[in-house]
């Protein structure tokens, strides 16, 4: 196999639709009859309906129904439900009224009369463990995993066994150890023991999660927004309550998911829903505001981090306490992946974690952009900083002794990886950066501003395996690579898709991506989440395209005597090595396997590949030469993705304001596909990720639980005026040793590293002043810098 | 760079007497054809604002006279998306907060989604579908940020290409910093600020 594309930029298909304004979004598409749907919410932050009275609304011109939690399937808490009769937080659809349009359903809307008694609510975690604290939920405050919605509480003894400012710990409702932390300790030159908080913060994506749906000849056509492709259609289908067969879902372009839009999600099927009992087709828009409701939301931690040093900086042992802030649902598993980033990144020698996911009346919780690994990054590396302050090494330094290399041992179980390079992470950035001039620049003064450096990492998991790849070789010689990712926007779904051309060795410019509408024959693949795409989807396809050699080899074969082994391909021919002139050319093989049948044309296929992709073989059969196969190559361990981020700052003193003068990231994402694609992942990642260090968090009014930040400039994703004038981006470009073609993903850990980066910049700027809590706001630092006391209690949330 | 007469609607001095006149010369059959994009659907009556009056408007997009029953509270926004069928132009909040809207009305950017279409009448609106030239030549923005690879999700896209059309109209030979600033009103979550903005410098050198 010749390096013919990876590691070369291109242009992907879909970049023209997005400059010229026609590619197409949910709302973007129109169908004949087409009703609006608006959707009624809760006011209060918990409540149960008593009465709903929807006659004046049914009598109004233009009103063709009202849904109600009646009507819908109904899941078993504390799965997210569609519609509810008993609402767990403020701005969650309690029933969906469809009209002729969106005035006259809000009129409606208006005119619904609902009676909802008051319940009693809590907007942090913390109080809600306290014993006589209140539950978000009438069943209990506690998500257990596979166990449903239990209360937990914790005793007096608990709360007041602990200083002022630090996290107590009852029983844990998680909780693991490895190695014996307790020696480490003993043995350490230094340990720091540390109290924390990060702030739950909304997806701001830009396109809210609007979605229209109809029905046709039995099937639900569902023009939605999401990251994935064929990974939301098993969700729909359940949602729904029929067969994935019957669903047709269009998802070309997603704009903007960060995993709230990862896999089907309750509120897009309401249009599906009532479509149904309308008979007609439902465009369903989803506002600004109701975003901050529905569009789910990053869990917020309280935690409690010790970490045990050597005199050389090495992490002997680790204890880490986490108290998640679920929502008032299933929430996420950010909690236990936090843990597991600390034992990966930190290669503690022993670490014990103890955890909990506690349920708030604030909008539900999914995964946001390294969920769990970018938090912890946030409130760990700052303290990394701390401790090398104490030992009199250098931040790097500390970093680059503890961080994982290709022998690193990850997780509880302590077990393998694919790859890892930290160290050359570490290395690369601090040479690209001239970390030791830079930091020779610490606490510069001018006037009332002064100069801050920093140095942070991150981590995700970036790969998993056993999905499908598919691909047709036309009769014309075209060849046509089905690919079941969604398109978020980082083009993982066109790179991935090259490596079946690189396999084929074949023109780029001769292939043709089919993707972003299920009714075009989509092979079985993951959601775009995760960081995974690279990793996985290389895979895929690079199995498709190995299916399809071998049976160009067989039919040249068949066609021109010898053996398959003795074919090669090249130039879109497969020829007969020492014998070039003994060959055809890929469209021939592919009206050859037409005729041929069987295998070679889809009539027939391998027995492990799963229904869906079966199905789009059976469509496609016939009409070409079929690559299809799933991913059995082997994968033993964890595949991680790793970044360092370096960053300087000007900090005023006065106003708590700083400016980021210069920002490096560095990306481990195995070997590089896509330089100009991973080029936009390093920097913007980190513009999400100065976002979530400085500016970002969710604020509620802790008397009647209503949300506060629920509009762009109030909840503040960043702009371009709080971002570098320009970033660089560099990466190790050093082969995963378990992908085919090197290759792994990035997507999350370019945030993370960014985020805590910069935090540790704020802390250096300030001498070594650690807030241990994220976002760090510029009142935080004027009361730093002033020696003033902060306005918030230590462990406190939600609130400004 | 405003219009000062912005400020003031039309509409706002209507009196009842010039309301009920603009009620009765209502056309519907000769405005923007049923079969385009209607915001209510297709037969039935129209139903918005509880039978608020629709008014007949000429407007100028993209070089093009377009004629359309515009309602007294509908913005561009809507007006573009849903009655001209130019669903380019995104609506990402509504409230003038992320600029994925962002339309050139006299060359100069405005957020269509807070720009009421009454007060557009004989002003020369520009989408992001009037960029790209008949025969297909994109807009030296539109290559520039292909070639920079500006766009990730896309959903800012139109608004970003927009306000760096607006900026090189004005200051054809803009730095970084003046970049930042005229395109600080349009939102981007994906975060790929520095790519637009090198395909701001891109586009400058190349115009």
């Amino acid at each position: 196999m010749a390096n013919l594309l990876i590691g070369k930029d291109f242009t992907p298909p879909d970049v023209r639709g997005k400059v010229t304004g026609r590619a197409k979004y949910a709302e973007d598409y129109r169908a004949e009859g087409m009703l609006f749907c608006r959707l009624l919410t809760s006011p209060m932050p918990h409540g149960r309906v008593r009465s709903i009275d929807t006659a004046a609304a049914l009598a109004m011109d233009g009103v063709v129904a009202i849904l109600t939690a009646d009507e819908v399937p109904a899941f078993d808490a504390p799965r997210d439900p569609i519609l509810t009769n008993e609402p767990h937080y403020v701005g969650e659809p309690i029933l969906a009224v469809a009209a002729v349009d969106e005035t006259t359903a809000e009129n409606a809307i208006a005119a619904i009369v609902v009676d909802l008694e008051p319940l009693p609510f809590t907007v942090d975690p913390l109080e809600s463990l306290r014993p006589d604290g209140p539950n978000a939920r009438e069943a209990g405050n506690a998500s257990i995993p596979r166990e449903g919605v239990q209360t937990r509480k914790w005793t007096a003894e608990d709360f007041a066994a602990v200083g002022a400012g630090e996290l107590p710990m009852g029983e844990p409702m998680v909780t693991w150890t490895f190695g014996d932390p307790d020696a480490g300790f003993a043995e350490a030159a230094v340990v720091v023991d540390e109290s924390f908080v990060t702030a739950g913060n909304s997806h701001h994506s830009m396109e809210p999660r609007t979605a229209m749906a109809y029905w046709q000849n039995g099937k639900c056509f569902i023009h939605g927004s999401n990251q994935s492709q064929s990974f939301v259609l098993p969700g729909l289908a359940d949602m729904l309550g029929v067969e994935p067969a019957s669903i047709v879902f269009i998802g070309e372009n997603c704009g903007g998911g960060f995993g709230s839009k990862g896999s089907a999600y309750p509120v897009q099927v309401i249009p599906a829903l009532m479509a149904k009992k309308t008979g007609r087709p439902v465009m369903m828009r989803i506002s600004r505001a109701e975003e901050y409701a529905v569009g789910s939301a990053r869990a917020g931690f309280q935690g409690r981090i010790k970490m045990g040093f050597r005199s050389d900086g090495r992490l002997l042992a680790c204890d880490l306490c986490i108290v998640q802030e679920s929502g008032p649902n299933q929430g996420f598993g950010d909690w236990t992946s936090a843990a597991a980033a600390v034992t990966f990144v930190y290669q503690p020698l022993a670490m014990r974690f103890r955890g909990m996911s506690i349920m708030t009346n604030t909008p539900p919780r999914g995964a946001q952009r390294g969920p769990g690994q970018n938090q912890i990054a946030n409130a760990v590396e700052p303290v990394l900083d701390k401790a090398a302050r104490e030992l009199g090494i250098d931040q790097v330094a500390i970093r680059r002794i503890n961080a994982p290399g290709l022998d690193a041992k990850y997780g509880e179980q302590q077990g393998p990886v694919t790859s890892a390079y930290l160290p050359e992470a570490l290395d690369k950035g601090a040479a690209r950066f001239d970390w030791a001039a830079k930091k020779a620049t610490s606490g510069q003064r001018r006037g009332s501003k002064v100069i801050g450096v920093g140095v942070g990492q991150a981590y995700h998991t970036a790969g998993a395996n056993g999905f499908d790849g598919l691909l047709r070789i036309s009769p014309e010689g075209t060849i046509y690579i089905h690919t079941g990712v969604g398109n978020l926007g980082t083009y993982s779904y066109a790179s991935t898709s090259r490596i079946a051309a690189e396999v084929l060795e074949c023109d780029w410019e001769h292939c043709v991506i089919v993707h972003g509408n299920s009714s075009r024959g989509l092979p079985w693949n993951l959601g775009q989440f995760g960081s995974n795409t690279s990793f996985t989807m290389t895979r895929t396809n690079y199995a498709a395209a190995m299916d399809a050699v071998a049976k160009l080899k067989a039919i040249a074969a068949r066609d021109l005597g010898g053996s398959a082994d003795d074919y090669d391909i090249g130039n879109e021919t497969v020829f007969r090595r020492g014998n070039p002139s003994r060959r055809l050319t890929y469209a021939q093989a592919a009206s050859r396997a037409i005729q041929l049948g069987g295998s070679f044309s889809g009539e027939e296929m391998a027995e492990d590949l799963n229904p869906m992709t079966k199905a789009s073989v059976r469509q496609l059969a016939g009409t070409g030469l079929i690559g299809a196969a799933k991913d059995t190559l082997e994968r033993v361990g964890a595949v991680p993705a790793l970044a360092a981020g370096f960053v300087r700052i000007e900090l005023d003193l006065e106003t708590g304001k700083f400016e980021i003068l210069d920002y490096l990231g560095v990306a481990d994402c195995g070997t590089v596909n896509h330089p100009q694609g991973l080029a936009a992942q390093v920097r913007s990642g980190a513009v999400m990720g100065f976002g979530l260090a400085s500016l970002e968090r969710q604020v509620y009014d802790p008397k009647y639980g209503l949300p506060k930040s629920v509009g762009l400039y109030m909840a503040k994703p960043p702009t371009y005026l709080d971002v570098p004038v320009q970033m660089d981006a560099d990466a190790v470009d050093l082969p995963d040793l378990q992908n085919p073609v090197g290759i792994k993903g990035i997507g999350e850990p370019v945030m993370g590293c960014a985020s805590s980066a910069l935090l540790c910049a704020i802390s250096d700027a300030l001498g070594g002043h650690y807030f241990n809590r994220s976002p760090v706001l510029p009142d935080m630092i004027v009361n730093a810098a002033a020696k003033r006391p902060q306005s918030h209690r230590p462990l406190q949330v939600n609130t400004d | 760079m405003t219009d000062q007469n912005e400020c003031f609607l039309p509409e706002e001095r209507a009196t009842p007497s010039r309301r009920q006149f603009i009620k009765g010369v209502i056309a519907s059959g000769v405005a923007v054809s049923s079969t385009a994009y209607v915001y209510s659907s297709w037969g039935q009556a129209p139903a918005m604002g509880g039978g608020a009056p629709e008014r007949l408007l000429s407007l100028s997009v993209n070089g093009q006279l377009r004629r359309v029953d515009v309602l007294p509270n509908e913005t561009l926004a809507m007006t573009l998306r849903y009655k001209l069928g130019l669903t380019g132009t995104k609506l990402g909040c509504d409230r003038a907060e992320c600029g994925a809207c962002t339309v050139l009305i006299d060359d100069v950017a405005h957020y269509s989604c807070s720009t009421l279409t009454h007060r557009v009448r004989g002003r020369a609106i520009t989408t992001v579908e009037g960029l790209e030239s008949p025969d297909g030549v994109l807009h030296p923005v539109q290559q520039a940020f292909i070639d920079e690879l500006g766009p990730q999700c896309g959903f800012c896209t139109p608004g970003q290409v927009m306000s760096a059309v607006a900026l090189l109209k004005v200051n054809p030979n803009p730095t970084r910093q003046d970049a930042r600033e005229a395109m600080a009103g349009n939102l981007c979550r994906c975060g790929a600020y520095d790519h637009y903005v090198n395909g701001v410098m891109r586009a400058a050198k190349g115009a």
